[in-house]
């Protein structure tokens, strides 16, 4: 099953306008301190890498280690420039690959 | 009219009034839900639909509402078309007691009904990811709504039931559940201040978790924290319990997905 993950881009912006992106992925973000009910360690198993482009150009990019919460929450701002869309690709340690696409519409 | 045969004719209403009409152990007026007590940046993040964690599983859950599954090869949608329309206060009334299978169900225990007997699809596991899913979905349609749970007819005894597990001290601390919600609560336990204990928030995310539970998770949580037996996941006694604190919050709304400390 694809990774479970929302995405919020405003519909529409004017060109120019810095606008907040958000993306929240479903994952356990295992940080290998863990031990299971039988003493075995729980191999570390975090989503390492996200990147998200604006019509192809990267405009964001983390590097995420053990101590980011499960079911990462990330916000930031990218300016408007051309209608298109956004474009999240992720891997976790375990190579499991995750990607969630949203559109924006960028006026004037 | 003696004083003694009409304080029978009293005696005699109050008992028909039944428990409807009884006093709560906490007056609606005073009524107030955890998040109250869980601290402004955790009621911000269940404010937040879009930060609140909870939220993916209600959205996993819209997805699996239209999947068709089982030999059936119906989906929830199939029978109950638009969630939003059809199951809008539906959570407000569980747990219920249901004639035909004879026995009292929560939320998770009807969907569970739903999938085995009309989907005809295997039973999903309690606290499974697709459950909770499915159940955060559906009581999220109630948000806001206020919890009004029936305790008449045969639910009465399951109330009752429920009533004394709550009254009933538990575990090696020796402690019912009054003792902290009714008796201490807005106090502090260590850096925790003590809730009244409503269940309107689950399923819930809480973040000692970092995922969303079910309320027969918390209610395990709350048995381990007074160090008592936990028992398992959908049990009678759980049920029992889970009305018992329904009817108690009766007015309350509803918060899925809520999220607590």
């Amino acid at each position: 099953m694809a990774m479970n993950s929302r995405v919020q881009v405003p519909a529409a912006a004017k060109r120019g306008e810095a606008i907040e992106i958000r993306i929240a992925i479903q994952h356990p973000m295992e940080t290998g301190f863990r031990y299971d009910a039988v003493g075995h360690s729980i191999p570390k198993n975090v989503i390492n890498e996200l990147v998200c482009r604006y019509n192809g150009q990267e405009v964001f990019r983390a590097e995420m280690g053990s101590g980011i919460s499960a079911n990462p929450y990330l916000s930031f701002f990218v300016v408007a420039q051309a209608s298109g869309e956004f474009d999240f690709r992720w891997v976790d340690d375990q190579g499991n690959r995750g990607e969630a696409q949203a559109a924006i519409r960028v006026s004037g | 009219m003696s004083r003694c045969a009409r304080a029978v004719c009293v005696g005699a209403l109050v008992a028909s009034l039944g428990a409807s009409a009884q006093e709560r152990p906490i007056p609606p007026a005073q009524l107030q839900s955890g998040a109250a007590f869980a601290g402004a940046q955790v009621r911000a993040l269940q404010g937040d639909d879009f930060a609140n964690p909870g939220m993916l599983w209600v959205d996993r859950g819209e997805r699996l509402w239209r999947e068709p599954a089982g030999a059936a090869g119906r989906s929830c949608a199939s029978c109950h078309q638009d969630a939003r329309a059809t199951m809008k206060g539906a959570a407000t009334r569980y747990p219920l007691f249901d004639a035909k299978a004879g026995r009292l169900l929560n939320l998770e225990g009807r969907i569970s009904q739903c999938r085995t007997e009309r989907q005809e699809a295997p039973p999903l596991q309690y606290e499974s990811d697709e459950l909770l899913a499915l159940t955060a979905y559906v009581a999220h349609q109630s948000y806001g709504m206020p919890m009004a749970v029936s305790i008449d007819g045969p639910a009465r005894q399951h109330f009752e039931a429920g009533r004394v597990f709550y009254t009933t001290r538990h575990g090696q601390m020796n402690l019912t559940c009054a003792h902290c919600h009714e008796a201490n609560w807005g106090r502090k336990l260590a850096a925790e201040t003590i809730s009244q204990g409503h269940g309107n928030p689950y399923p819930a995310y809480r973040l000692e978790w970092q995922t969303l539970g079910s309320l027969h998770r918390r209610l395990r949580a709350c048995l381990s924290g007074i160090r008592a037996e936990m028992l398992p996941y959908g049990a009678p006694e759980y049920l029992d319990l889970e009305l018992y604190l329904a009817w108690r919050a009766a007015g309350l709304a509803i918060e899925t997905p809520g999220v607590r400390r």
